[in-house]
Order: C-alpha cells, then structure tokens, then sequence
C-alpha cells in the first residue's frame, strides 16, 4: 500500500508512530462511515485530515479516543493502538484513553464556570494537583501554554463563557492542556472563528508541537498546509493519499486529491 | 397568478389595493387577531369573575365579631379550695361564669327558654377563651374585668349583613330576641369587629367562629415534604438514568411512553392504588400525613420525571463532549456538570408538580384524610388534613359561617399556589441559561 510506503520513508523513520490505525471501519447502524482507514500518526507531528464534507474525517478523530463510544449505534472495526496497547481491548479503561488522548471541539465548548473553574477541572477529577498551589501552577502554565494567560490574568475568576470565540477556544486548548496529555485532537479547531483569532490558534498549535502529537482536522485546506507536517485526504470513506504535506499539496498523485486541492469538487 | 401581478402598479397605499386576493388576506388575518384577543379576554374575564367571587365571600373570613363584656372571675367557681394548681384550673366551669356574665348583663331575662337564647349569643368556644386567659394569668382570679369574647357564629353573620334583617323571623337563623340582645350591646359599643388570627392560628372546629386553617396548613405541609422527599430522588435518578445512561431500545421506548401515560392517569386512581398498598399491605395509619405524602408522590412522579428528562435533554452534547474528552467518566460529566447545569428546570418541574399535589383532593379522599381533626398534627404519623381537603370539609358544612371559611382556606390555599409558581417563574428567570 502507498500509505504505508509514505510512512516508512526514511526521513520520518526516526520519529516512532504513537497511534497507528489498521483497515478501521466504523457503521452507525447500517450505514458505514468508514472503510477500512489505515493511518500511523507520528510523535511531535502534526496531522491534518482533510477532505469535503461527509468524508469520514471526523469519525475517524473519534475512533481514535473512543468518542464514538458516545454514539449510538456505532461500531468500530479494525485496530486502533497507541503506543502498541490496543485501545479497543474491552480491558482499556476508556476514560485512561481520553486523559491521554486529549479532544478540543469544533465549537468552543467552555463550561458555564469561571475561567480559572474550567482549566482546574480535570486536574481536580484526575486528582494532579496535590495542593491549591499546584492546581494554581498547572492553571497558570496551561493557560500560558495556550497563550491565554495575558489576556485573562485578571480576571480568572469570571464566566469562561464571557470570552470572544478565539479567546474561548485557546480556553478549551489550555483546559485539554492541563491534563497533560500526549496526544491531542482538534476537530475543526477555528471554523467558528475569525481569521484574526484563527491565525492565533494556528501559532498555537504550531508551538504545541515540540511537546504534544497533533491530529487536526480541517476544512481550510490553507490551514493544513501552513501547520500540518503530514495530510491524509479523506474521500467517501476511504484515505485516498497521505504523504507529507508539501508533497501532497504540491504534487498530489491521486487525481480526486489533485481535484479537492484545486477547489475542483468538495 | 400571484397577488402583486395584478396591483396598478404605482401605489402601495393600502387603501388604493382592490385586488380580492389581497383583501381577503387582510380581512382574514384581522378577523384572526380579533379573535386571538377575544379569546384571551374571555380567559381573564373568568379568571376576575373567579377571583371577584372567591374574595368577595372569603375576604370576612379574616375578621370575627367580639362582644366585649365585664366577666368576673370568681374564685369560688374557678378555683374553690384555692390551690391554683394546673388541673383545678382547666377543670373549672369556665361556662358557669360566661352564663353569670350575660345574666347579670341582662337581668330582665329569666326564663329557661330565653335564658338558653341569651347564652347562645356568646360562641361556646368563649368559655375555652377564658380558661386560656385564666391559665396564662392566673392573678385574675377574683378580678372583674372586661374582655372581648367571640360572638356565636350566627350573630357573627348578621354583624356582617349575611344574615338579613327583613326576611321574616321564621326563615332566619338569629331569633327577633337574640336580634335585640345583639342590638342592646351593640348600642353599648361592645360590639367589634376584630382581626381574626385564630383563622390563622387554629385547628378545625364544629364552631365556624373557632375554626381555623393552621391545623390543615400544617397537614398540608407534612404531606407535601413526604411527596417531595419520596417523589424528588426518585425522579431525578430516574431522569438522569433514562436520558443518560439507558441504553435507547424497545424496553427503554416502553418506559418512557408509560411514564408518559401515568402522568395522565386521573389522580383518584393513585388514590385507589394508596388505599390498596399503604393502608392495606402496609397498614399505615389513616389520615396522616405520611400516607397522603406517599400517595401524592406517585402522582408527582411521572410530572418531576418528565420536567427532569426534558431539562436534561437541554444541556447541550457539547458539554457532555468537553467533560468526556478531558477523560471524567460518564458519571462525573453528568453529576458534575449536566446535573448542575440542568438543576433549575428540575427544580420548576418539582415546584410544579408539588404545587399540583398541594390542590389534590381527590386521591386523599379515597385514602380517609377526609376525617375531621381539631389538633395539629405534630409529624408526619398523626392524623391530619390538608388545605383542600379542608375546604371540602367546610363547603359540605350546613353553617352558614362555613361558607365565608371555606372561602376563606380557598384564598389561603390559593396564595400557597400563586408563591409556588411565583418561586418556579422567578428560579427560572433567574437561572435559565441559553446556549
């Protein structure tokens, strides 16, 4: 297979694969909206996923923390491992799986609590924090991490639901942050937000990068091809191509990818 | 064809419009508003003329005639060997000094006939008046005093012009003697109209002029802190269980369309079903509160789930996403931030369906809490009664004086009900929370 060609290239050889996704399919009831995606994602890299609507790409970000668990009627086949634990074993603990493989939505979704409330939260469940002091210690880092911290110094203690659009969303990345997880996924991060905020998010993400895995999907064909080291294109189920994204973008070697790329069809 | 193709084509006065299409459009949507307005002043019509109606009869149910009167406490009737001790004085014939009192304020009466009349003016609750004031103060003993002792309820409706004075002796309640009496103190100035707390304050009497609401206020309340106690956990767990973490099949699609059919069940067959499990399984006592709680509770049940299952379906999947993707367990996203955030509507639908359960009469009635109880009930195991309850007690009453009462608890209940729903309206305002 190509993929696997593409990922065995010998100048990304040195960086190890943490999550590699082997012929996943996933049906919601009858209908199967994904077939067969084989996907390795490397460590310190960021991956986008893009393709039009309906593609498979979002279903497939789900599968890889057990989101779709949510989901009535799913079902999920093929394997999924990350760092070579299979994580659709009945033994994992679903709830490990997330704290590990962190999630920012498409929509930013703060809590209705206080800025401060909303990052501190799952240091708080996951019982990281030893003392007031360390809980204030990874707030503050986590929300420096997603340069948010200059902006709401002050206000800690007000709604989180009071922020604009960007400054929420790097809430929602400061609040995956102080889980402090290794993987991080992003569904369409900056659809519901302005160029200005996006271009912030996006230097965000690029500075994630040197401590945390990336998987992003998106819309903006721009967007991945300005952050993202590596692109799988989606189409009706399936990958069509994945390579690293300059090639990609550049010299597509699928003629849907080279359609899609182009703002032929999607 | 459309309605504007054929408009000359310069004017958009209404008034230069001839086209038929377009007038019937107006006429029809005019006739519509009318009759939207009507239909909501026909409503609030009803609505004054219910509350006109209720007021106006119920309103002289918190005011009662005093007659006041120089009562001698004589010590050789209340307490004769002078030992002032607690029993001697509740046992004393306090009757025999109201009956001394009224003679010596009408000596010109002796006959027994008459005699039976003139005491009769005075409520037979005014004896019990004095026995408190003497056990309270037990210097008065000896004294003579003037105290304002309750009017029989009779004279009391005639003070307040229920009764008339025209219609002919025969056909009336107070005798032309009784009338004179009445007159004689009045023309005195011992005739007053005072603020009635012991509407307020009291248990249910045979007396209309001694009966009071407490007792069934009190009833009211233990009852409805069984339902909510029984009722409120029981529905949210159900809620919460049913929306978030049953499964979605045939058996959960059955749950719900009978929770839905049990919240349209008649209240009389909770009733029924009480009567059977409470009172025949389980052999509660009858009449208490406790039973009424319980039997309620399965009534308010299906009302609170529904409110709970409908507030929980409102809290947006986003927040349950963002709790799971930080890796809380179901659990905690549903405790820590659904439950919270869906609090305020389970808390209306709870007002409301309690509020529903404070107007029931039916079911309590089939389950006996329609005995007549003068004490107050002091927990939840006595015999009580509940505001509605005791309004049916008293408009079945043949007193004339029960009307006004009935009336009366009907304003008192209806005020219980209006700060119920006020505290839903005013918990959801204040707490609603759009996304």
């Amino acid at each position: 297979m190509q993929m696997l060609a593409d990922v065995e290239k010998p100048e990304v050889a040195e960086t190890k694969a943490t999550i590699s996704a082997r012929d996943v399919s996933v049906y919601y009831g009858d209908k199967k909206a994904l077939n067969g995606v084989s996907l390795d994602i490397l460590k310190n890299q960021i991956t986008s996923l893009i393709g039009p609507s309906g593609c498979g790409k979002s279903t497939f970000l789900r599968c890889l923390n057990r989101m779709n668990d949510t989901v009535d009627g799913c079902r999920v086949e093929g394997t999924i491992t990350l760092d070579g634990q299979d994580i659709y074993s009945p033994k994992v603990d679903e709830v490990l799986l997330r704290a590990r493989v962190g999630m920012v939505f498409q929509k930013p979704n703060p809590f209705p609590k206080s800025i401060y409330d909303n990052v501190a939260y799952a240091p708080r469940i996951h019982g990281l924090a030893r003392s007031k002091d360390d809980l204030d210690e990874i707030v503050l880092s986590s929300l420096e991490k997603a340069g948010l911290l200059a902006e709401v110094r002050d206000r800690l203690h007000s709604s989180g639901t009071g922020l604009s659009g960007g400054q929420q969303q790097r809430l929602c990345i400061a609040r995956a942050l102080a889980v402090q997880p290794e993987i991080i996924l992003m569904d369409e991060p900056c659809s519901a937000l302005d160029p200005i905020a996006t271009a912030k998010v996006e230097e965000l993400i690029e500075d994630l990068r040197n401590n945390y895995t990336i998987v992003i999907v998106t819309h903006s064909m721009q967007q991945a091809a300005r952050i993202s080291q590596k692109t799988a294109f989606f189409h009706m189920g399936e990958i069509v191509e994945v390579g690293d994204t300059e090639k990609l973008f550049t010299s597509p070697s699928d003629e849907r990818t080279q359609g899609y790329i182009t703002g032929r069809f999607g | 064809m459309t309605d504007t193709a054929n408009l000359p084509k310069k004017s958009l006065f209404r008034e230069d419009q001839d086209s038929p299409n377009l007038l019937r459009r107006r006429r029809s949507e005019k006739t519509f508003r009318r009759l939207g307005l009507s239909a909501i002043w026909i409503a609030l019509a009803l609505l004054a003329t219910l509350f006109f109606s209720i007021v106006s009869k119920g309103y002289s149910a918190f005011v009662y005639t005093t007659i006041t009167l120089p009562v001698h406490f004589d010590e050789k009737v209340i307490d004769p060997k002078g030992t002032r001790t607690l029993d001697d004085l509740r046992s004393a014939s306090y009757g025999s000094i109201i009956r001394d009192t009224l003679q010596t304020e009408f000596p010109e009466v002796t006959s027994r006939k008459e005699l039976r009349g003139l005491f009769s003016v005075l409520s037979k609750g005014a004896a019990n008046e004095l026995r408190e004031m003497v056990i309270a103060n037990p210097d008065l003993i000896g004294q003579t005093l003037p105290v304002a002792l309750t009017a029989n309820d009779d004279l009391d409706m005639l003070n307040k012009g229920y009764i008339l004075r025209d219609v002919p002796e025969g056909d009336r309640r107070v005798k032309d003697t009784e009338m004179g009496w009445f007159d004689q103190l009045d023309a005195k100035g011992a005739v007053e109209i005072k603020f009635n707390s012991r509407f307020f304050t009291g248990g249910d009497s045979r007396e209309p002029e001694m009966a009071g609401i407490w007792g069934a206020i009190v009833g009211s309340f233990y009852t409805l802190l069984t339902t909510f106690l029984i009722s409120f956990p029981i529905a949210v767990m159900s809620a919460i269980y049913l929306e978030e973490f049953a499964p979605k099949n045939k058996i959960t699609d059955l749950i719900e369309v009978n929770i839905n059919n049990l919240a349209a069940v008649p209240s009389i067959v909770f009733g029924l079903l009480g009567l059977a499990l409470f009172l025949n399984v389980a052999h509660l006592p009858r009449s208490a509160p406790i039973v009424g709680g319980l039997t309620l509770a399965l009534m308010t049940l299906p009302t609170i789930i529904i409110a709970a299952r409908a507030s929980i379906r409102a809290v947006p999947d986003s927040i349950r996403n963002a709790a799971l993707g930080l890796g809380a367990s179901k659990q905690q996203s549903v405790f820590h931030h659904v439950l919270p955030l869906s609090m305020p509507g389970i808390m209306t639908g709870t007002i409301i369906g309690l509020s529903q359960a404070l107007g029931e009469t039916a079911p309590l009635l089939m389950i006996g809490m329609v005995a007549f109880i003068v004490d107050i009930p002091g927990a939840v195991m006595d015999p009580a009664t509940v505001l509605p309850v005791q309004v049916f007690l008293w408009a079945d009453s043949p007193e004339r004086a029960f009307v006004e009462k009935t009336s009366g608890a009907i304003l008192v209940l209806l005020g219980f009900l209006v700060i119920m729903n006020a505290i839903a309206v005013v918990l959801r305002k204040k707490f609603e929370r759009r996304w």
